[in-house]
C-alpha cells in the first residue's frame, strides 16, 4: 500500500515536470517523457513511446493529455492514470491562470500593442508549419485530396458546423477504406 | 449557468480535436468565437502566448477561457471539459490496446480525419490572415498601409524560420521585436 501511494506519488511529480518543461506542448512532450519515463526511471519501453504516439494521433483529445493517461496507466493503473494525467495539466493551468489576470492590463500598453501586431503576423507563420507538418502525416492519394478540398470549402466558405464535418469525413474514411479493402479482396480472389 | 456551458463547450472540444495542439482552431473559433468569449484577433495572441508557456495549448486556452469568462471556478470547469474526454478514452483504449490498434473501424476513420484536419486547420488560417492583414474590413486602402508591408514582411519570415525548425519561442520574440520597432518608427 505504502509501497503503491509512492510510486503515484513519483507518477505525480515526473509528469508535472514534464507539464512544466514542455513548451507548445503535444510532440515537444515526447522527448521528455523518454528521457524520463523510459530512461530514468524505466517504467515502459521505448517501444511503448512509439505505441502512444500511434494511440494519441488516432484518438481525440491533446497529445500531452492522451499520452500521460495512457503511461500512468500503465505504470499503476487508474489513480496511475489520474495523477500522471493532473501532473501534466497542473503547471499550464497554474501559469496560465495567473497570465490571465495580468494579460489585459498589459494589452492597454503601447509597446505591448505593437509587439502584438508583430506576433500576430509571425503566429500564421507557425500556423502554416502546422498545417504543413499535418499534410505530411496525412495519406497522399485521391480520396484524402477530396476530403481536404470538401473540409476546407465546407468550413471556410459554407460554414458548415466543425463537427458535421469531422463526423462526416470520419464516415467518409470509414467507408472508403471499406470499399478499398472489400475490392483488394476480390483482387485476390 | 455559465459554468456549465464552459465545461459541456471545452468537452466538445476535447471529445472531437484529433492530432491535437492546433487542430483544434477550428472547433475553438467555432464555439468560443461565437460564443462571444474570445475575439478572434485574441485566439491568435493567445497563440503566441501559449507557445510562450509550458504545457499544451489545448488546456492552456481551456484555462484562459474559463478564467476570462468565469473566474478561477471557471478554469477549472473549462479544463476538467477539455482534458476528460482523452482521459476517458485513453483508460478504455489502454485496457484492450492490441483490439484497438488492429481495429479497421479506427483505421478507416483516421482514413478519413487525417485530410480533413488539413482542410480545417487551412480554414482556420484563412479567418486569421483576415484578421492579420485586413483587421477593419477590406477595403483597398489596405494597399496603401504600410502595416499591411510590415505583416507581410514579418509573416514571410515567420514561415521560412518555423521551415527551418527554429524554434516557436525565437519567432514569436523576433516577431514581438520587429512588431514593436516598425511601431514606434513608422
Amino acid at each position: 500500500m505504502k509501497q503503491k501511494l509512492k510510486q503515484i506519488l513519483t507518477v505525480f511529480i515526473t509528469f508535472f515536470k514534464i507539464g512544466a518543461f514542455t513548451f507548445g506542448g503535444g510532440y515537444a512532450m515526447i522527448p521528455l517523457i523518454q528521457k524520463e519515463v523510459v530512461e530514468k526511471k524505466k517504467w515502459i519501453t521505448d517501444e511503448d513511446i512509439l505505441e502512444i504516439v500511434a494511440i494519441a494521433e488516432s484518438t481525440p483529445g491533446p497529445i500531452a493529455i492522451n499520452a500521460a493517461t495512457f503511461v500512468g496507466f500503465r505504470i499503476c493503473g487508474f489513480f496511475g492514470a489520474m495523477f500522471a494525467t493532473l501532473g501534466v495539466v497542473l503547471p499550464s493551468f497554474v501559469i496560465i491562470l495567473c497570465i490571465s489576470f495580468v494579460l489585459e492590463e498589459f494589452q492597454h500598453i503601447k509597446a505591448v500593442q505593437y509587439a502584438f501586431n508583430g506576433i500576430r503576423a509571425g503566429v500564421l507563420g507557425l500556423l502554416i508549419k502546422a498545417l504543413w507538418t499535418m499534410y505530411k502525416k496525412c495519406p497522399k492519394n485521391l480520396t484524402a485530396y477530396i476530403v481536404i478540398a470538401a473540409s476546407f470549402i465546407f468550413s471556410a466558405f459554407l460554414k458548415v458546423d466543425v463537427l458535421i464535418i469531422i463526423i462526416g469525413c470520419a464516415l467518409f474514411g470509414l467507408i472508403s477504406s471499406v470499399i478499398i479493402s472489400r475490392r483488394e479482396k476480390n483482387d485476390i480472389s | 449557468m455559465i459554468y456549465l456551458e464552459l465545461f459541456l463547450t471545452f468537452l466538445k472540444i476535447g471529445a472531437f480535436t484529433f492530432g491535437g495542439g492546433y487542430a483544434m482552431l477550428p472547433l475553438i473559433q467555432e464555439d468560443v468565437v461565437a460564443h462571444g468569449w474570445m475575439e478572434l484577433s485574441q485566439m491568435v495572441d493567445f497563440i503566441a502566448v501559449s507557445e510562450s508557456t509550458p504545457g499544451p495549448f489545448a488546456v492552456n486556452i481551456a484555462t484562459y477561457v474559463g478564467s476570462e469568462v468565469g473566474g478561477i471556478f471557471g478554469a477549472v470547469c473549462a479544463t476538467l471539459g477539455v482534458v476528460l474526454p482523452s482521459f476517458v478514452i485513453i483508460l478504455i483504449v489502454a485496457g484492450c490496446y492490441e483490439k484497438f490498434k488492429q481495429s479497421s473501424i479506427v483505421r478507416g476513420c483516421m482514413y478519413g480525419l487525417k485530410p480533413a484536419v488539413v482542410g480545417l486547420i487551412g480554414s482556420a488560417i484563412v479567418s486569421v490572415v483576415a484578421t492579420v492583414f485586413i483587421p477593419s474590413g477590406f477595403s483597398l486602402a489596405i494597399f496603401k498601409d504600410i502595416a499591411t508591408y510590415v505583416s507581410l514582411v514579418i509573416f514571410a519570415i515567420a514561415v521560412v524560420l518555423s521551415l527551418k525548425k527554429v524554434h516557436p519561442i525565437i519567432i514569436i520574440c523576433l516577431s514581438a521585436l520587429l512588431g514593436i520597432l516598425t511601431g514606434y518608427v513608422l
